[in-house]
C-alpha cells in the first residue's frame, strides 16, 4: 500500500514521457489529480476511516517502508504543496516545453520527498534526500536565469558539502551497527552511547542536516537560492523542499535514529533560538519582497528546531504542527509574491505599494498567511506556536519561551512592514494598470488560505485527529 | 601493511596534485588517476564489484563530463598562465602546509576508542543484497538517473532563437 | 570487540580519509573555478567512499558497503552532470567560469 505513494508517481514520470504525442495538458491534470489524492489519502488514514483497508493493503507491499502520524503529516503537506505549486507553474512557465519540464521535475521531487518521508533505512534517506536536491537545482535553473544559475550552484555546493558529511556519518554507523535500517541503528548506537565515534558519526550527520535545512549559521545559500529561483519554483522550494530534506530528516532522526539526549536537546534549542532571532532581524532590513520571506523562513524553521530540541511528547507535536503550518502559510506567501512579480513585474518592496485594490485576492490571503506566522488567534500558526511556547515554559526552559514569544513580535513588525510597502498605502503610479492573477495563482491561494482558516477554527479536531497521535513516535 | 600505506600515499599525492595543478586538463586527469589508486585500495580491500564501478565509472566517465564541460568554456591565453600560476601559489601553498601538519596531528593524537563491532552477519553477495534486500536503493538510482536525464534536456539544449 | 589489529586498520585508513577530506574542503572554499569546485567536491565524495569501504571491511559486510558504494557512484554522476550543465549555462551569460565575476557567490 505505502509502495504505491511512491510506484504511482513513478510510472505517471515514464508515462508522460513516453516519446510520441505530448499532452501536457493531461500530465497537468493527472498530477493534480495526484497530488489531490495523495493529501485526501493521508488524510483518510489519520482520521482512521480506512485503517482496516490499509492493512489488508500493506500484506502486498514491496519496499521496506514505514507509516507513522508524522509521516501522514508530511504526506499530506507534500501533496498540498506540490498541488499549489503544480498550478502556480502552469500559470506561470510561459512555453509549453518549459511547463512540461516542470512538471516532470516537480513529480522526480515529489517521488523523493515520498520515498524520504516513507523510508526506514539511513542510507535509502541519503538517495532521496539526493533525488530531490537534483531535481531542486535543476528546477531553479530552468528558465537558465544568470542569478538563477548562481543561486543552483551555490545550492549545489552547500548540499554536496552537506551530504558528505552524512556520508561519512553512514561510514562510521555501518561500523558500529553494521547495518544501516533504523531499527538496527537506533539500538546500535543506543548500546553504545558514551563512544566518541557514535558522538561524531550523529555530531556529522545533524551538521549536515543543519546545512541542508538552512539553520544559523549554515544559512548562506538559502536566499538566494529562493530569490533567484523561478517563482514557481521558489514556492515548491520554500513551502516542502528543504522542509522535507532538512527539517523532516533531522526531526525522525533525532527522534527514532539517534536519541534525544540532553547534548543534542541543547544543541537543537540553540541552533532554533539562533536562527529564530537571526532569521527575524535580517527578515526587518530586506528590500527584496522574496529575499524577506527566506529569511522568515529561517526563522520558522527555528520554531520548528526549538520545538523538536525541548522534546517533550507536546512539543514534539506542537513541532509537527507548526511544521504543517509553516508549509501551507509560507507556500500561500511565495505565491502572492509570484502573483506581484508577475503583475506588477518588480519584487522590490520599494516600488510597489497599494496593490491589494487592484489585486484583492492576492492582497486579502496575504494578510491572513501572515497573520497566521506571526501566531494571532484564532489561525492556525496560533495554536501550533502556542503549544512550542507551552511545552517549552512547562519543560523549564523559561528563557527559550521567552525568545519565542518576543521574535513572534518581531515577526509581526516585519510582516506588517511588507504587507504596508506592498499592498496597503497609495497605489504607485506606474501600477495602474495592474490587473488580479489569473486563476491558477488565485485559486491555490484561496484553498491554502482556507486550509489555514479551517485549521485555525476546527483546531480541536485537528488536534485530535492529525498532532496528537504523533506523540506515540516517541514510545 | 606497507603496501596499503604506499597506495594511500599516492591517493593522498594524486588528491593533492589534483587540487595544487595549474591546468584545468591536468586538474581532471589526476582526478582520474586518484580514481584509480582508490579503486586498487578498494580492490584490496576486498570489494571487487565496488572496485570495477569506480574504476569505470569515475575514472572513466566522470572525466568525460568534465573534459566535455571544460571544452565549451574558453581556454586562457598563455600569458595569463604565468599571472595565474603566482596568483594560484599565493591562494594554495598553504594546502600541503596543513594537510602535513594535520597529517601529523593525528599520527600522533588520534587514539580509535575501544569499540563494540557488530556480529557477523546478513547477505554476502553484494548482487544479491541489491537485487533482494535493498531494491529501494535500485528504484532510486533509476529515479535519480530520469532526473539526470531531465538535466540534460534542460540544461544542455541550445535554447531556441 | 574491536581487536587491535582491526584498530590498527582503521587508525590508518581513517587519517587518510580525515586527510583527503581536508584536500577538497580547502579546494572548495579556495579556489576561484567553478569547475574547480566540482573537483573538490569529487574529493570529498572520494574520502567518503574510502570510508564506507573500509568500514565494511571491518565489521564484514563487504556486501552492504558495495551495495551503499555502487549506488553512490551513480548518485555522483547525475550530480556531476547536472552541476556541469548549470557550468555551462553560467558560461553562456559572462564568458568566465571564475566566480569573482559572479554576482553574489559568498555570504
Amino acid at each position: 500500500m505505502l509502495s504505491l505513494f511512491v510506484s504511482i508517481p513513478f510510472l505517471s514520470l515514464i508515462v508522460f514521457n513516453i516519446p510520441g504525442k505530448h499532452s501536457t495538458r493531461l500530465a497537468l491534470f493527472w498530477s493534480a489529480f495526484l497530488f489531490i489524492a495523495q493529501s485526501a489519502l493521508a488524510l483518510l488514514f489519520s482520521t482512521g476511516i480506512i485503517n482496516p483497508v490499509a492493512r489488508q493493503l500493506s500484506r502486498i507491499f514491496i519496499f521496506k517502508l514505514s507509516l507513522d502520524p508524522l509521516s501522514l503529516l508530511l504526506l499530506l503537506s507534500i501533496g498540498v504543496a506540490a498541488f499549489a505549486a503544480l498550478l502556480a507553474g502552469n500559470n506561470l512557465f510561459r512555453e509549453k516545453s518549459q511547463k512540461s519540464n516542470f512538471i516532470n521535475l516537480l513529480m522526480v521531487a515529489v517521488i523523493g520527498m515520498n520515498a524520504t518521508v516513507l523510508a526506514a533505512d539511513l542510507f535509502s534517506v541519503y538517495i532521496f534526500m539526493e533525488i530531490v536536491a537534483v531535481s531542486s537545482f535543476v528546477l531553479i535553473s530552468i528558465q537558465k536565469d544568470r542569478l538563477a544559475l548562481e543561486g543552483a550552484f551555490k545550492y549545489m555546493v552547500m548540499s554536496s558539502i552537506a551530504t558528505c558529511l552524512m556520508l561519512v556519518s553512514i561510514a562510521l554507523i555501518i561500523l558500529v551497527c553494521g547495518d544501516t535500517d533504523f531499527g538496527v541503528v537506533a539500538s546500535g548506537l543506543c548500546a553504545q552511547s558514551g563512544n566518541p565515534i557514535v558522538k561524531l558519526a550523529i555530531g556529522l550527520f545533524l551538521c549536515g542536516l543543519f546545512i541542508k535545512s538552512g539553520l544559523v549559521p549554515f544559512h548562506g545559500w538559502l536566499p538566494d537560492a529562493y530569490s533567484a529561483a523561478p517563482s514557481a519554483v521558489s514556492v515548491l522550494l520554500a513551502g516542502i523542499i528543504t522542509k522535507v530534506t532538512g527539517v523532516y530528516v533531522l526531526m525522525r532522526l533525532v527522534i527514532s535514529v539517534f536519541g534525544i539526549n540532553p547534548a543534542i536537546q541543547n544543541l537543537l534549542m540553540l541552533a532554533g533560538a539562533v536562527s529564530i532571532a537571526f532569521g527575524a532581524l535580517a527578515a526587518l532590513t530586506q528590500h527584496d519582497f522574496k529575499r524577506m520571506l527566506a529569511y522568515s523562513s529561517i526563522s520558522q524553521v527555528g520554531y520548528i528546531i526549538l520545538g523538536l530540541g525541548c522534546a517533550t511528547p507536546l512539543a514534539i507535536a506542537g513541532a509537527a504542527f507548526h511544521f504543517f503550518n509553516h508549509t501551507i502559510f509560507k507556500t500561500l506567501l511565495f505565491i502572492n509574491a509570484a502573483a506581484v512579480e508577475k503583475q506588477a513585474g518588480s519584487i522590490h518592496m520599494d516600488n510597489l505599494g497599494g496593490l491589494s485594490e487592484k489585486m484583492p485576492v492576492t492582497g486579502a490571503t496575504s494578510v491572513i498567511a501572515l497573520l497566521s506566522t506571526a501566531g494571532i488567534p484564532p489561525l492556525a500558526g496560533f495554536w501550533s506556536k502556542l503549544i512550542i511556547i507551552m511545552a517549552l515554559w512547562s519543560a523549564g526552559n523559561f528563557a527559550y519561551a521567552y525568545i519565542a514569544v518576543i521574535f513572534s513580535v518581531v515577526t509581526l513588525a516585519y510582516f506588517l512592514s511588507m504587507q504596508r510597502r506592498v499592498f496597503f498605502g497609495k497605489l504607485a503610479l506606474s501600477l495602474e494598470s495592474v490587473k488580479e492573477a489569473g486563476a491558477g495563482i488565485t485559486i491555490p491561494a484561496a484553498l491554502l488560505a482556507g486550509i489555514t482558516v479551517a485549521a485555525g477554527v476546527g483546531f480541536f479536531w485537528v488536534l485530535d485527529k492529525l498532532i496528537l497521535p504523533i506523540q506515540e513516535i516517541l514510545r | 601493511m606497507a603496501m596499503e600505506i604506499l597506495l594511500l600515499l599516492g591517493l593522498l599525492a594524486a588528491a593533492l596534485w589534483t587540487v595544487m595543478t595549474t591546468r584545468l586538463l591536468r586538474s581532471v586527469v589526476g582526478l582520474a588517476l586518484t580514481s584509480a589508486v582508490l579503486s586498487i585500495i578498494i580492490f584490496r580491500l576486498n570489494s571487487p564489484v565496488a572496485a570495477v564501478f569506480e574504476l569505470s565509472v569515475c575514472a572513466g566517465l566522470i572525466p568525460v563530463i568534465f573534459i566535455t564541460t571544460i571544452s565549451f568554456t574558453q581556454r586562457i591565453a598563455k600569458s595569463q598562465i604565468q599571472e595565474r600560476r603566482r596568483e594560484r601559489f599565493i591562494r594554495f601553498f598553504l594546502l600541503p602546509v596543513i594537510v602535513v601538519v594535520a597529517g601529523l596531528a593525528l599520527l600522533r593524537w588520534l587514539k580509535i576508542p575501544a569499540l563494540m563491532l557488530p556480529a557477523a552477519a546478513g547477505e554476502t553477495d553484494v548482487r544479491l543484497l541489491l537485487w533482494n534486500v535493498r531494491h529501494l536503493d535500485l528504484l532510486g538510482q533509476i529515479v535519480i538517473l530520469l532526473a539526470g536525464a531531465f538535466a540534460v534536456v534542460i540544461l544542455f539544449k541550445e535554447p531556441r532563437k | 570487540m574491536m581487536t587491535p589489529e582491526l584498530s590498527q586498520v582503521f587508525w590508518l585508513y581513517s587519517i587518510f580519509a580525515a586527510l583527503l577530506f581536508i584536500t577538497g574542503l580547502y579546494c572548495v572554499l579556495a579556489t576561484f573555478n567553478l569547475i574547480r569546485v566540482l573537483v573538490g567536491v569529487e574529493i570529498l565524495i572520494k574520502a567518503a567512499t574510502l570510508l564506507i569501504i573500509v568500514c565494511g571491511q571491518l565489521t564484514g559486510r563487504q556486501a552492504l558497503a558495495q551495495a551503499i558504494v555502487i549506488t553512490l557512484i551513480v548518485i555522483e554522476v547525475v550530480i556531476m552532470v547536472a552541476a556541469g550543465g548549470v557550468i555551462l549555462c553560467l558560461y553562456k551569460h559572462n564568458h568566465s567560469i571564475d566566480t569573482r565575476k559572479l554576482k553574489n557567490l559568498k555570504g
